[in-house]
């Protein structure tokens, strides 16, 4: 075990594919001398060469594009998006062809890419530097998005997406980077804990709070402040949003009866939709009341003096736990 | 046949080939080897390109254009008659098409567009297989590496990138190999071509773009696309450039030689403008009469790529009869079998339409495959009581 920082555990994680596999190449902009703007990718071009780690021009829809043609040769590309909002020109090869390339070609050809993505807020950035893109990529059959929270699944996750035959988007919560976690780096890929499935954080009986990347740890604070006032919160970070691992989040809703999801990303159409709904329809009777939503508004991300109003903090998220046990919350006395 | 086998170079590449170092460009004047009359134009670096192309070959040009014009003429009757959803012609592109294919080594690999069956026939792609796509029977009709042909890209320029960064993996590999794409002169338009383009020329990777310039996109005449010429692009980026005459097959096949020579031996990137003209609708869904001047396709008419080669073959004497009846008797007997294998298409299983969604399992797809399927059978025992 050591102790290791989200962005070193990500980067010992790419290490290690890297060793393990002649065929993966990380490709970026700024990942070779500066080892990428957040240092996850730091001294990997001095141990792997320029070949492997490979400097690219300014064009994202190119680093897409080309690590196509790469993964048709039988390349393992791992791209990186240097942050979140700058995934938008590149967005065409991802849902065009990334994503559909192995059913165009009745599964002759496989798109073994990752896409690494810094995403969402809390950092202080100007525009285009705090985004929560993932519903659009969630909405698109052929990719896998993942999203991880912590030191060690970092490291693990990022291998096991560029082990996955099929394409990954990997989205690492910036402002967490720092983040410091035991990690296992002799943790075998194949018993640990697949990315495809979620965790219970930690175990409750009130109420189920769902959430992934950035805010698993605000969740956690959360259910630990609920646990004072003598509300059970059972914590489940989702750790893959595409597919999400229903039967997961299933069974702690069938034992608590209340559910509340929590992200980062702006509300409509956004991924708490999808999980209310989903879960309505596998476990209605089970509910003892409306699932709750504690997003991002429905904004553009705002400038940084305002973000801490945008982002879901600790107790909005109490709030919502309130709302679903019906105790005295904001919203209280509202009709609809 | 002038494909070459893996390694072994038909041709001997010239040397020291000027062209080869350093083909430059051509500026307005288009590369010629034969003109719209059918006589043997002499150029002396052009020449040692094709050099080696025999009698016996030139009537397999003769064939290959002949038959794949037929291909394209059958799959255009059958759209007409309801048995393919869609086509797109590429009546009077046969030249830049097959010149081009016929350059290509086995163990290059092509990225082409929706309209490069020509290419596709050259790669060894059968015939049926052409079409099975464009009657909805499959998303694709072939497979990329049994061919060395990636599947008919309809995003416009997306295939640069493939391209590109599939001859990143050459160069990575340290083969010699060569990665070609093929697209239109609407498609330079496109961001991804220049991205192409930067991507191709920094990393100095054995790419050639080949631009089949045909004069229209859709119902845009290429001015819209480009205020110079389409060739010229490619020096901002850095990547020498060639314009041909595509209704030229010698033509085409020497400087696709010229360009695959040069990333053979890495010298990087090469940008081909092959000027030619679509004569018939862009596909089957559109009336070009509604924007282009008939005298326009007259004039291109006269310079029809077929007409071209047989005028010559026929000054050369090599136009036997012999030859103009094996050559008919192949289109014909393509055509058939096409018409015969499309109508006898059978149609896909409704559940295929969850395969290879992933490469592994995903949980909501097995889902909702499962769910459809129980649908569907549910209407097995409903057609039972019916029939009761
Ligand atoms: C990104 C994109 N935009 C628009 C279209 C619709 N479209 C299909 S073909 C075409 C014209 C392309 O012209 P060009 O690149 O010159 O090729 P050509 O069809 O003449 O061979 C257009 C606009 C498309 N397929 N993809």
């Amino acid at each position: 075990m050591s102790k290791l920082t989200f962005a070193r555990a990500i980067n010992a994680g790419l290490r290690k594919s890297l060793e393990n596999d002649p065929k993966v190449v990380l490709m970026g902009e700024d990942i070779g001398a500066l080892g990428g703007v957040f240092r996850v990718t730091d001294g990997l071009q001095k141990d792997f060469g320029k070949h492997r780690v490979v400097d690219t021009p300014l064009a994202e829809s190119a680093i897409i594009g080309t690590a196509v043609g790469l993964a048709y040769r039988g390349y393992r590309p791992v791209c990186e998006i240097q942050f979140d909002g700058f995934i938008y020109p590149a967005f065409d090869q991802i849902v065009s062809q990334v994503a559909k390339m192995h059913y165009r070609t009745q599964g002759r050809v496989k798109m073994p890419i990752t896409i690494r993505v810094p995403f969402g807020g809390g950092i202080g950035s100007p525009e285009h530097h705090s985004e929560s893109p993932e519903a659009y990529f969630t909405h698109t059959s052929g990719l896998r998005v993942i999203s991880v929270s912590n030191p060690q699944d970092a490291y693990t996750m990022i291998q096991q997406a560029i082990a996955s035959d099929d394409p990954v988007l990997y989205f690492e919560p910036k402002r967490r980077y720092h983040d410091k976690g035991e990690v296992d780096e002799t943790a075998d890929l194949f018993t640990a804990l697949s990315m495809e499935k979620a965790r219970v954080v930690s175990p409750g009986s009130d109420v189920t709070l769902v959430a992934y990347g950035p805010l698993v740890k605000t969740a956690s604070d959360a259910a630990m402040a609920a646990s004072d006032e003598g509300i059970s919160v059972e914590v489940i970070d989702l750790r893959s949003l595409a597919p999400i691992d229903f039967p997961a989040v299933e069974a702690s809703v069938r034992k608590t009866g209340r559910l509340v999801i929590t992200h980062e990303a702006a509300q409509s159409g956004g991924l708490g939709a999808e999980i209310a709904a989903s879960i309505t329809e596998r476990c209605f009777n089970y509910l003892e009341s409306a699932p709750v939503r504690i997003t991002g508004f429905d904004i553009p991300y705002p400038y940084s003096k305002l973000e801490m109003h945008h982002l879901p903090d600790l107790d909005r998220i109490l709030d919502g736990v309130d709302r679903a046990l019906g105790r005295g919350n904001s919203l209280s006395g509202l009709e609809g | 046949m002038l494909t070459d086998k893996a390694g072994q170079d038909a041709y001997k590449a010239p040397s020291p080939g000027i062209s080869a170092e350093n083909p430059r460009r051509t500026g307005g004047n288009l590369v010629q080897l034969i003109s719209p009359e059918g006589e043997r134009i002499s150029h002396p670096e052009f020449d040692l390109w094709v050099s080696d192309v025999t009698d016996e070959q030139l009537c397999s040009l003769y064939e290959d254009m002949t038959v794949i014009r037929r291909i394209d003429a059958e799959a255009t009757a059958l759209q007409r008659q309801g048995e393919l959803a869609l086509w797109p012609p590429l009546l009077g592109q046969e030249a830049s098409q097959i010149g081009s294919g016929r350059a290509l080594r086995d163990d290059d690999f092509v990225f082409p567009s929706y309209r490069d069956n020509g290419v596709a026939y050259c790669r060894g792609v059968e015939p049926m297989d052409l079409v099975r796509a464009w009657r909805g029977n499959a998303s694709s009709g072939w497979d990329p590496y049994r061919h060395n042909i990636a599947t008919q890209q309809i995003i416009i320029g997306s295939q640069s990138l493939h391209a590109t960064g599939y001859a990143m993996g050459i160069q990575h590999d340290g083969s010699d190999s060569v990665a070609v794409a093929f697209f239109g002169d609407g498609a330079t338009s496109e961001g991804d071509v220049s991205e192409a383009m930067v991507f191709a020329a920094s990393f100095q990777v054995p790419v050639v773009f080949i631009c089949q310039n045909n004069h229209w996109a859709i119902s845009e005449p290429v001015r819209i696309q480009s205020h110079i010429q389409i060739a010229d692009r490619a020096s901002g980026f850095g990547i020498p450039s060639m314009r041909v005459d595509g209704n030229d097959v010698l033509a085409v096949l020497a400087v696709t030689r010229i360009a695959l020579d040069r990333a053979r031996k890495g010298g990087g990137p090469t940008f081909i403008e092959a000027v030619t003209y679509r004569m018939g609708p862009h596909t089957t869904a559109d009336d070009p009469t509604r924007y282009r001047d008939a005298n326009e396709l007259e004039d291109w008419a006269a310079k029809d790529p077929i007409a071209r080669l047989k005028a010559l073959l026929r000054t050369k004497g090599l136009l036997t009869e012999e030859v103009e009846a094996k050559t008919q008797a192949k289109a014909d007997e393509v055509a058939r079998n096409l018409r015969a294998g499309v109508i006898n298409m059978p149609d896909p299983a409704p559940l295929d339409l969850f395969n290879h969604v992933y490469s592994t399992p995903n949980s909501w797809i097995e889902r909702q495959k499962d769910h459809y399927s129980r649908y569907l059978e549910s209407f097995s025992g409903s057609t039972q009581e019916g029939a009761l």
